[in-house]
């Protein structure tokens, strides 16, 4: 057999990589086209063998059933509780670490002292905490694990945002503070400009984190603030699983995360990438 | 009336002490450099003016007004800093007018002003421009442009020019020192660069290892140094420094040259001294000797054309000195040929104390 020509082998050659390439998005799109899917089918079709790949219809009766029965209520209840935790965690967190890193607040320690808290499996403190929650009567409620989420997600907010302010050049504060703004004001006006990047990026974790619990609120949430998280355990039966239930609420659960880094997807790259290389 | 009045003003950091009792009056309108060698405390001095540091003891007055423990923005001052920290979120507009805002002027008047000082400062076609998108140079006239936008009773400079490559900074500081002359207002200016501090100041204030070594009109330091630092500091190429020895008629040089000093008085034969010779007042031989001059014998050891001046560097009393030549003086190293030295503008220095007699 004689060679083929160079350019000729060139075609090959890229056809084989994007042969590779459509396999490998495959993989990782299936399941969760699988999951989109699964949540339009009807029972017959998600039981059906050989499998439907693609259903007949769009049927929404499997969203419809979770509104009816209130259980979508749960995903609202995870989206106020994230977006107000992070809310908190990022004012708090900011202005800690603010002091942090240019006022030496607790020295050096202080900020290896913050970490450390992150260093505590969460299951280790889920049922101390739970007994203070019951004392305190906080359980199933909404500021205890606003208050539980915040509290958890500071020391990474902190951690964060102590990077992204340190590399602030310093005179542009200075520069702010001979102009007449008070440290408050250069918190307002300079160091959030700066560090806007950072701060969207760390917002979109802190965020994810708090709606992905599971942890807490299984233990600490009864029935009045129950989150998504939670809810979708509810349908794994000792008889039988719901699966359109399931994946329904797993798509409903799925499109906030999707939503908000969409829209942040801008900040994320160039946040993330900031604090690592001082420019 | 002073606008800036200092008065023994010490800076520790730690153990290390930056600013060791500096006493300074600063007049009304004047532009008052403050020069010296890295390390030697001025750039903390003018922090501590500023508000930024924290003094250790002494007091700052501004405007007659003690402010040792204001804060920066109740201290009624303005600062250009050496990275222009201009706000890269802001246009040029919004960064000059930021300072007019924080102190809650009205949308017209910042308007006003900030055309003014746009204008002033040729930079009016830029002010819907970030800074990302502005060269060195503009960066530099919009750094300047915030400051002179409020009506401070002290602008102060902390090395704004030193960023900048040489053709611009010689620009620039024309247009510093115009600006100063239009506005009539006291500056206080940071620099390392002799040249800035002698173009610039109505009065230097040279200091080392955070004291002032000496304070006066540029010429005056130029002419007058009272020791061997502020002689070799001010002046490019730098003075010349040869080990000498007192006689009844002048000073002899280490490998025996005589040479005269006419005019003084009070210098004790014997005495081993260090003469000091500026490159400036070292002139390749003429027709006669001028009077108080004196015509040595050397060999040109390397030329360092500048164009309009040429450098010569050629051994005299068992040293290697540089004279600033005229262009066409001479042409190879090699050269033998004769100097006149201006011996009326020599320093004698006491080398046990560094000062000059």
């Amino acid at each position: 057999m004689s060679a083929l020509p160079f350019h000729r082998r060139n075609d090959v050659r890229l056809a084989f990589r994007y042969l590779i390439a459509l396999l490998l998005v495959v993989v990782f799109v299936f399941p969760v086209y699988w999951l989109f899917i699964i949540s339009f089918k009807t029972p017959d079709e998600i039981f059906a063998f050989p499998p439907v790949w693609y259903p007949q219809s769009l049927q929404l009766a499997n969203y419809k059933v979770l509104f009816k029965d209130g259980d979508a209520i749960t995903v609202w209840n995870s989206l106020v509780l994230a977006s107000v935790s992070t809310f908190f965690a990022m004012i708090l967190g900011t202005i800690a670490a603010y002091s942090l890193v240019r006022f030496k607040t607790g020295g050096e320690n202080l900020s290896v002292w913050i970490i450390s808290q992150r260093m505590m499996p969460p299951v280790a403190i889920v049922f101390p905490l739970f007994l203070l929650y019951v004392y305190f009567g906080w359980v199933d409620s909404y500021h205890g694990l606003i208050i539980l989420y915040t509290a958890f997600s500071l020391p990474y907010v902190i951690w964060m945002m102590r990077g992204y302010i340190e590399d602030i050049p310093l005179e542009l504060e200075e520069s702010a503070l001979i102009d007449g703004c008070t440290r408050w004001e250069v918190l307002w006006k300079v160091v959030l400009p700066m560090a806007r990047s950072g701060l969207f990026a760390t917002a979109v974790f802190t965020f994810i984190f708090a709606w992905n619990d599971f942890l807490f609120a299984l233990v600490l949430t009864r029935t009045e603030v129950t989150t998504y998280t939670v809810q979708v355990t509810h349908y794994f039966g000792g008889q039988s699983n719901f699966w359109a239930k399931i994946a329904a609420m797993s798509v409903l659960g799925t499109i906030p995360v999707f939503i908000t880094v969409a829209i942040m997807q801008r900040f994320l790259v160039r946040g993330i990438s900031m604090g690592a290389v001082k420019g | 009336m002073s606008d800036l009045r200092i008065t023994g003003l010490h800076k520790h950091y730690g153990a290390f002490h930056a600013v060791k009792g500096i006493d300074l009056d600063v007049p009304s309108g004047e532009f008052t450099v403050l020069v010296g060698p890295s390390g030697c405390g001025k750039s903390t001095l003018l922090r501590c003016i500023a508000g930024l540091e924290e003094t250790t003891s002494g007091t700052v007055e501004i405007g007659g007004k003690d402010v040792t423990y204001a804060r920066p923005r109740d201290r009624d001052i303005a600062m250009v800093f050496q990275n222009y920290a201009l706000y890269p979120y802001l246009n040029v507009k919004d960064n000059i007018a930021f300072g007019l805002r924080a102190r809650k002027f009205a949308d017209t008047e910042v308007e006003k002003r900030v055309k003014r000082a746009a204008d002033m400062l040729g930079i009016g076609p830029l002010l819907a421009r970030f800074p990302r998108e502005l060269s060195g140079g503009q960066r530099q006239r919009v750094a300047i442009g915030r400051a002179i936008v409020r009506d401070a009773i002290l602008y102060l400079f902390d090395e704004p020019l030193s960023n900048l490559d040489a053709q611009l900074r010689d620009d620039m500081r024309a247009e510093i020192k115009r600006l100063h002359r239009e506005l009539g207002r006291t500056m206080v200016y940071v620099t390392h660069d002799q040249i800035e501090a002698m173009t610039l100041a109505d009065r230097i204030v040279l200091l080392r290892d955070g004291v002032v070594e000496q304070l006066g009109a540029p010429l005056d330091l130029f002419e007058r140094p009272n020791s061997r630092f502020v002689a070799s500091f001010l002046g490019s190429p730098k003075m010349n420094f040869l080990a000498a020895t007192l006689s009844a008629e002048g000073v002899t040089l280490a490998d025996g040259t005589k040479l005269g000093l006419p005019g003084r008085k009070g210098l004790k034969a014997g005495d081993a001294v260090i003469l000091g010779l500026r490159p400036q007042h070292i002139a390749m031989a003429g027709k006669t000797v001028s009077k108080g001059h004196e015509r040595v014998p050397v060999t040109i050891e390397l030329v360092q054309p500048t164009g309009s001046r040429m450098q010569a560097t050629m051994p005299l009393g068992g040293a290697s000195i540089v004279a600033e030549l005229a262009a066409h003086d001479v042409s190879r190293p090699g050269e033998q040929t004769h100097i006149d030295i201006d011996m009326t503008r020599a320093v004698i220095i006491d080398p046990a104390t560094d000062k000059v007699i």
